[in-house]
């Protein structure tokens, strides 16, 4: 048998592509699945958030703690978590003047007259860990997802820094980090709540108005809360499946 | 019937070099694209750790108690049991783990009492609040309060 050139190159490329394919699989063979965080199975928790708005004294502790546990940069003014200030005069009901003074970060100096008939108070505002997630849905890269247990989170290596999540979210949860380019969130303190801690927010939260909760633990108290009090959720009509609770909302608070 | 098919060497090179491409797109997007990606949805699992790697800034009010019993019991009985310690004194998680180096800052008790307890039309009208106006004289508050048991509940 003889072999002339031209069969022998077709024959080569081949036997080099083939080889090419096997050795990518056989790497992945060698490789196993990515191991599971040690202590954590996300399967076993559904992270959600809740809001007491009658214990909320805007003194601004949780977005201060936020920004030093999370390295959120401070100016110009960008929040993980921020409080707002409704003031709701009773001729106008569902107009509220809302203010939020650098979010909250350096508390609010009083404004409102005392005894004026209108009513007032501070609503803390983050991510609402929506279960339907807007943002997630939009993202191009798959760098925006919602973890098995519940919490959206930013794939920062995988962010294009396209914006187009930050306009998907109804809620105004999201920020174009100016260091990298990239977006930015509230993570739920993803690092802290995988080790048993709670979040940095509920964590220096002096009157207990914020609060961690894991809705597939039967004994966490949040099922209590839920329970006993009249709750609601920003934007129910978004269809996002929002899982930040607050009690004593404002139908005005958007 | 051969007539019909008599440029198929043709339609044979074209296939092969669609198959080629294939390979090499096969090829390309097991390179670029991590093992874990889709093991959860639509994004790369690896992520989560990732994001758990962060250390974490505050240490939390366990952690805390574990050493500074006495205060932490004080805590307990007082107004102020529902606060966490590093509300007050700040993210201590360094002071965790270096006890000698990492001193929690002085804190300056007037400003950092009127943070939560200015009057302020907004808050809850239960919460204890002052106008530092007209109370305490400009005195630091803990010339009278204890900060760990303010209205003295505890004794």
């Amino acid at each position: 048998m003889t072999t002339d050139r031209r069969e022998f190159l077709a024959a080569a490329g081949k036997y080099l592509i083939l080889t090419g394919a096997a050795a990518i699989a056989f790497d992945k063979v060698m490789a196993g699945v990515p191991s599971e965080a040690e202590n954590y199975r996300s399967a076993d928790h559904w992270w959600a958030f809740y809001v007491d708005i009658d214990k909320c004294i805007g003194c601004g502790n949780c977005v201060r703690a936020c920004k030093t546990e999370n390295n959120v940069v401070n100016e110009p003014y960008y929040f993980r978590t921020w409080v707002e200030r409704y003031h709701i005069t009773a001729e106008n009901p569902l107009h509220p003047q809302v203010d939020s003074p650098n979010g909250g970060y350096d508390g609010f100096p009083e404004r409102y007259a005392a005894g004026d008939g209108s009513k007032n108070f501070f609503v803390p505002k983050m991510c609402n860990h929506c279960a339907d997630s807007p943002c997630e849905q939009v993202c191009p890269v798959g760098a925006t997802f919602r973890s098995p247990d519940g919490v959206v989170l930013v794939d920062k290596k995988y962010c294009l820094g396209c914006r187009y999540c930050v306009q998907a979210c109804p809620y105004g949860c999201r920020y174009i980090d100016p260091r990298t380019n990239t977006v930015d969130k509230c993570t739920l303190c993803y690092h802290r709540i995988t080790k048993g801690q709670t979040t940095a927010c509920a964590e220096s939260c002096p009157t207990g108005a914020r609060k961690l909760g894991d809705l597939k633990n039967p004994k966490d108290p949040i099922h209590d809360f839920l329970r006993q009090n009249k709750v609601q959720v920003l934007k129910p009509h978004m269809g996002t499946g929002p899982k930040l609770y607050y009690a004593g909302l404002d139908g005005s608070v958007r | 019937m051969r007539e019909t098919l008599k440029d198929r060497a043709h339609l044979l090179r074209v296939a092969a070099v669609f198959g080629a491409g294939l390979v090499l797109f096969v090829i390309v997007r097991g390179l670029l694209v991590p093992e874990d990606f889709g093991k959860y949805g639509h994004y790369r699992a690896g992520a989560l750790n990732d994001i758990r790697a962060t250390a974490p800034s505050f240490a939390g009010r366990e952690v805390c108690a574990e050493c500074h019993t006495d205060e932490a019991g004080l805590l307990k009985k007082g107004k102020h049991a529902g606060l966490g310690c590093e509300a007050c004194h700040g993210a201590l998680a360094k002071h965790t783990e270096d006890q000698e180096k990492q001193k929690p800052a002085k804190l300056d008790a007037r400003k950092l009492c009127l943070t939560c307890h200015t009057a302020n039309v907004a808050k809850p009208k239960k919460f204890p609040q002052v106008d530092p106006a007209e109370h305490g004289e400009g005195a630091a508050c803990t010339s009278c309060h204890v900060p760990h048991d303010p209205m003295g509940d505890a004794k």
